[in-house]
């Protein structure tokens, strides 16, 4: 199975507001730790390595991290 | 200043060598007297080798260093006849618990496998470990010469021994050896002295470690708080070890000022923090650290082989350093041995650098990633590590991603030149490479262990049927038959289980109790090539 980049979210203007409103009002701080948890939580539903080594390939700047 | 214990001191004896001015060119000399070196001084001697032991001091380690010592280490030591003793007089314990804050975030038990013989891990004071060591050495004074207060201060090697300037209360005087295996600490003189490389990367961060004596009814369980109320931004740990002493260890940051808070009147307070205002508890010990992670470029130089943390000195999370000294030395003598009769090439001692330099990156970077989660390098990483810790609250997803030390287990040399990859399935972890997985047997009548059952030698452990041959040799090399069902018996089933025999298996088992091999038949032609590659001749 590899990283799914086709479209997958059945009602994408739901999910983008739902996502955007919870972090509204909230400062800074705990919008950076909301979504560290989200990001736990979602990786390891995936818990797949490969499926989340290739993610985080595609959003890592060049020259960052592990190539 | 300690209240439990009183070091013992050796007494400085000047040897006939320094005495008379003569050379005798010595087969092996062991640098330092710590856990390492006797380690070493008691494996050679168990294998017949004569031994010269050099300490530069004349008692055990000053205050308290190594804590936890793991199953691995503790099987060794069994071998040479001390785990008994530092079992009783060691603390076991299962259950960790882990902070977040003000809350319990979560609580583990290790619940410790069936049908081994020796525990997950004990925890003990090193002096106590190099006492029993010391002790042990002494029985063995026919073949092990331990000798106090005798400091190097230079060497040079030569072709075929080094020869050593060595300073005594008497004086400087010159001692030759064949070998030497330089167990002298995170700081070797003997690494400076070869030109070595030891490099890595050292944390920015200072410990400070207090050994308190309290009868207090804290149960037996190690607890690690992140960022607790009584000591913010920072961690702690609070450790059970033998005589109702506590080891403390309190995440201080880089800008501490180690002589300002060491002093009592400094510690007392964050002790009382941690403990409660009506916990009673004297302070036995307290000094302040930081470390590194980095390791030797080779473990070999010639005739000179480095062991512990002469080659590699790790953090002290996950109880890393003194544990895989002591698997060096497993992996070092039986080599070592081979080579001084002449049944292995020199070169097979390259094998000694590449399978533990293997398990040293391997404990470094497992005592990186701890440190790494313990004190976070960045805002970003602090961040996760927190989210991480409030998930464990929870979720118990989260919990496997907590890391205040992942607690020491033996590296399997699975890459190694010696093994003879499988051609056969198992279903067994036991691949070459990995060492022996203990098991109940009964011999003789008697209920027993598998791991005291197998020999100093090479050892074929056989399940099933095998021809009627007491051993397959190699030239001066052999491998001793044991069969299940003959030289003893799994009544349990538990070996059997562990090692996939119930179809039939021979696996060839190298003195240090590692597998170099494994088939589901029994071909002898097979056997003497598998030798032939795990004593490099070939």
């Amino acid at each position: 199975m590899a990283l799914n980049l086709k479209r997958n979210i059945a009602r994408p203007d739901d999910f983008y507001q739902e996502l955007i409103d919870m972090q509204r009002d909230m400062n800074e701080a705990d919008v950076q730790a909301m979504n560290a948890k989200l990001i736990l939580i979602l990786s390891n539903h995936i818990g797949d390595q490969e499926i989340l080594s290739e993610a985080m390939s595609l959003v890592r700047p060049a020259g960052h991290g592990r190539t | 200043m300690l209240n439990t214990y009183t070091w013992p001191e050796y007494s400085y004896v000047q040897s006939e060598d320094q005495k008379n001015a003569t050379i005798t060119r010595r087969p092996v000399i062991v640098i330092g007297a710590g856990l390492i070196g006797l380690s070493a001084a008691l494996d050679l001697a168990r294998h017949g080798i004569p031994v010269v032991v050099l300490d530069d001091n004349n008692t055990v380690s000053i205050g308290s260093r190594a804590v936890c010592y793991a199953k691995r280490p503790l099987e060794i030591w069994d071998r040479l006849g001390i785990a008994d003793k530092m079992i009783e007089k060691g603390i076991s314990w299962n259950v960790g618990k882990v902070f977040f804050k003000e809350d319990l975030a979560y609580e583990f038990d290790l619940l410790p496998e069936e049908g081994h013989k020796m525990p997950a891990m004990i925890n003990l004071q090193q002096y106590y470990c190099e006492e029993f060591l010391v002790d042990e050495v002494l029985k063995h004074n026919d073949l092990i010469d331990l000798r106090w207060k005798h400091k190097l201060i230079s060497l040079t090697q030569h072709e075929e021994h080094t020869s050593l300037q060595v300073e005594t209360p008497d004086g400087v005087f010159t001692m030759e050896c064949d070998w030497m295996i330089a167990c002298d600490g995170a700081n070797s003189m003997v690494r400076d002295m070869v030109k070595a490389a030891f490099t890595g990367q050292f944390f920015q961060d200072r410990f400070l470690i207090a050994d308190v004596v309290m009868k207090a009814d804290f149960p037996t369980e190690r607890w690690f708080w992140f960022d607790p109320i009584f000591h913010k931004n920072q961690s702690a740990l609070l450790h059970k070890q033998s005589d109702d002493v506590w080891r403390l260890d309190f995440q201080m940051g880089w800008d501490a000022d180690p002589k300002e808070v060491t002093k009592p009147e400094n510690v007392i307070p964050m002790i009382k923090a941690m403990l409660g205002d009506d916990t009673d508890f004297e302070l036995e010990w307290v000094s302040i650290y930081q470390f590194a992670c980095r390791r030797i470029d080779n473990f070999r130089y010639g005739r000179i082989l480095f062991a512990g943390d002469a080659a590699h000195q790790v953090s002290p999370f996950g109880a890393r350093g003194a544990n895989t000294g002591i698997q060096d030395i497993d992996n070092l003598t039986w080599k070592l041995k081979l080579v001084m009769e002449g049944k292995a090439p020199e070169s097979f001692l390259d094998s000694y650098n590449e399978e533990r330099a293997f398990a040293a990156d391997d404990n470094l970077l497992n005592s990186t990633r701890s440190t790494d989660f313990i004190t976070p390098k960045s805002k970003g990483s602090r961040i996760f590590r927190d989210a991480v810790l409030e998930l464990s609250k929870k979720y118990e997803f989260a919990r496997p991603l907590v890391n205040s030390g992942r607690l020491s287990v033996p590296t399997p040399y699975i890459h190694s030149s010696l093994n003879t990859p499988d051609e056969d399935l198992f279903e067994s972890s036991m691949k070459p490479g990995t060492n022996c997985i203990d098991a109940p047997i009964v011999a003789a009548g008697a209920e027993g262990w598998l791991l005291n059952a197998l020999g100093d030698g090479f050892t074929l452990l056989v399940f099933g049927d095998a021809p009627n041959v007491t051993a397959v040799k190699l030239g001066d090399i052999s491998a001793q038959v044991m069969t299940v069902g003959v030289q003893f018996e799994d009544k349990a089933g538990i070996m059997t289980t562990r090692y996939d025999g119930a179809e039939g298996a021979v696996y060839l088992i190298r003195p240090d109790h590692h597998v170099a091999a494994r088939w589901r038949i029994f071909d002898q032609e097979k056997i003497v090539a598998a030798l032939a590659r795990a004593t490099g001749q070939n």
